[in-house]
């Protein structure tokens, strides 16, 4: 199979984890995404950004991983926020209801600087 | 009468003087074996001396003659002592000059009578000789042009694209008649490893083989232009830049650079003073304009980029003004509002050039000699068959877990090359087609590898059909609808998105099933409209 193995980098700042994606997010990447989801859910860290600016492919299973991660993040309190969305998955995420429940900024900078 | 003196024996016998046996320049005290000589003598047809010899067609001692003539002067001076005329039907062609006897006698009655028999016959068959002498420098200097043509024409038919590239959804035609004096009109195309074709036309004034010379450094000009920046206005900038320093004063290049995008149809395009071209459309036929000096003029010139985008059966003209400046008998020239009416009465297609030739032809009439080189470039884009269907591609893929996003590129790759959909719509159809085939193949093929999907992509004038098969018979698919707050609270599984997604992002779904196949047709239309759900 050709398809991008998401590959996961993650990072402080401040209150907030980022974590930065690259690949494919679909059923390959549950085991990366919980991972890097795992590293950055610290007990200080108020709010994970999850920045999808060289993700190039969502289906509907990355989608139920990313649900997966938002109902963890609010159980514990935390708000999971995204940069970075292609206007197509943005899409995605208005009509999956997606967004009533994850901010989505347009780019790090501004995802850190309102909620640092 | 003045041409034909100066050179009278240099045509008869050649440019060297020696060879002209028959006429010695006097020498009185010449050696006997001196050789004779032409003497070059220009006689003006005012020269008093013309005018005498042509009342007085006899051989005469120059001592007699006394007036004012330079050419009188210029024969005393050489030591001739008497001159015969040669006269042929009525015109003086030459002169015999003679010097004085051997014997130091002057001539004699006799002498002058031989003399003038011998003019007689001799100015006839010195005629002859002449005319020719004339014929073979004329024979020689039509052959000096044609061959300096047949160089023109090599260089131009030697640099213009031997063939049109293909491009999937497009038709190109080209065209090209080089007048009889060649011209520097050429045409070009250049492929770039994104796709995207250049499309270039241009006409070089002046003709022959200096506007061939100057085509063909314009043509290398642009083409390593476009290798570096793919942006018309730039290209041409750096073309002008190139061409100012160096070309022949008074020359000057026009031209029309466009890139096409053939995914999308965009159509980016900047003009150095070049015929505007021609866009059909639905909407009837434009003139697509952008300003720019002709290149080679001035340094620094800015060009204006414009762009279009060519939707299914537009088309776009190209064209060098032997079109549009081709005159009929009555002096009216075929221009602008013709070409314009002429492109709006024909649905365009292979068939234009021709049309648009013989419309040309209809109105020159069948006398005309062509005054211009001609090129015409068209490139069309296919229309979609109205009301039916084309098939754009149709395949089979193995059920295998992320096969769907090889699937979903391949049916996207064909969608794209017949530019069927815009950007937008196109990523939609390519989740809608992502989620339908992991449907396929989970559920319908239980990912068994040697069983396949089957793909069918088609379009029609206002929408792209995609039909999925999979082997899976008509089993029970149905889902319940994704509900994110339950989802979140754990009343639901996080899955399930999949037929919620294809339903959002197409405007029809269409469900067909037997006992051994079951098949999701996704349509989705060109326009957005209001779904009315």
């Amino acid at each position: 199979m050709a398809t991008k193995a998401l590959e996961t980098s993650v990072r402080r700042a401040g209150v907030v984890s980022v974590i930065s994606l690259e690949g494919e997010i679909d059923g390959f990447a549950e085991e990366a995404l919980n991972h890097a989801y795992t590293a950055a859910a610290a007990p200080d860290v108020t709010a994970v950004l999850l920045k999808f600016d060289r993700v190039d492919y969502i289906n509907s299973t990355g989608i139920a991983l990313i649900v997966g991660l938002l109902a963890q993040a609010r159980k514990s309190g935390r708000r999971l926020l995204t940069s970075g969305l292609s206007q197509h998955y943005r899409e995605i995420f208005q009509i999956t209801r997606l967004s009533d429940f994850m901010q989505i900024y347009p780019d790090e900078a501004t995802a850190l600087a309102q909620n640092a | 009468m003045s041409n034909l003196l100066p050179s009278l024996w240099q045509r008869l016998f050649g440019t060297g003087r020696r060879a002209a046996p028959t006429l010695a320049e006097p020498r009185p005290a010449a050696p006997l074996a001196a050789p004779p000589t032409v003497l070059d003598l220009d006689i003006a047809p005012t020269d008093p001396l013309a005018v005498y010899f042509q009342a007085n067609a006899q051989p005469v001692e120059l001592d007699k003659l006394n007036f004012e003539s330079p050419a009188l002067q210029r024969l005393k001076a050489s030591g001739a002592k008497l001159v015969v005329p040669l006269v042929s039907q009525g015109e003086l062609i030459g002169l015999i000059n003679l010097g004085p006897r051997r014997s130091e006698q002057d001539y004699s009655a006799d002498d002058r009578g031989l003399l003038s028999n011998l003019a007689t016959q001799a100015a006839p068959a010195v005629r002859v000789a002449q005319l020719v002498r004339q014929q073979q420098l004329e024979a020689q200097e039509r052959e000096r042009m044609e061959q300096e043509l047949r160089v023109a024409r090599l260089i131009q038919q030697t640099l213009l694209p031997r063939e049109l590239p293909a491009l999937a959804g497009w038709q190109l035609s080209a065209y090209y008649q080089p007048a009889r004096a060649v011209g520097g009109d050429f045409y070009d195309f250049v492929r770039f490893d994104d796709g995207r074709l250049a499309l270039i036309i241009g006409d070089v004034t002046d003709k022959g083989v200096p506007a061939a010379l100057v085509m063909a450094t314009t043509r290398s000009i642009l083409r390593s232009g476009a290798q570096r920046w793919a942006a018309p206005g730039r290209v041409l900038e750096y073309a002008n830049d190139m061409l100012v320093g160096d070309i022949p004063p008074k020359m000057f290049v026009t031209c029309l650079f466009a890139v096409l995008e053939p995914a999308t149809g965009r159509l980016v395009f900047a003009n150095a003073g070049h015929d505007l071209p021609y866009r059909r459309h639905a909407g009837g036929v434009a003139e697509m304009r952008a300003v720019g000096m002709p290149l080679g003029l001035l340094p620094g010139m800015h060009y204006e980029e414009r762009e279009v985008v060519l939707e299914p059966g537009d088309s776009v003209l190209l064209y060098s003004d032997g079109l549009v400046e081709a005159h009929n008998p009555a002096r009216e020239m075929f221009g602008f509002p013709r070409l314009q009416a002429c492109l709006g009465r024909h649905p365009g297609g292979a068939g234009l050039v021709d049309f648009l030739l013989a419309e040309r032809a209809r109105f020159v009439g069948p006398d005309w000699d062509q005054e211009d080189d001609t090129a015409l470039v068209i490139v069309q884009r296919e229309a979609l068959p109205a009301g039916g269907w084309q098939t754009l591609a149709s395949f089979d893929w193995p059920s295998e877990p992320g096969n769907e996003r090889l699937a979903m590129e391949k049916v996207a790759e064909a969608v794209r090359q017949h530019a069927a959909l815009p950007p937008g719509r196109l990523e939609k159809l390519k989740t809608a087609v992502a989620e339908a085939t992991m449907n396929a193949m989970e559920h319908g093929n239980k990912f068994q590898p040697d069983v396949c999907v089957h793909f069918e992509v088609r379009a029609s004038a206002g929408a792209v059909a995609v039909q999925i098969t999979d082997q899976g018979g008509a089993p029970d698919r149905a889902a319940e609808t994704p509900n994110l707050d339950a989802k979140l609270a754990g009343q639901q599984s996080p899955r399930g998105w999949g037929l919620f997604l294809i339903k959002n992002m197409v405007d029809e779904m269409h469900v067909t099933s037997d006992r051994h196949t079951h098949t999701v047709e996704l349509v989705m239309r060109r326009e957005e409209s209001n779904r009315g759900d």
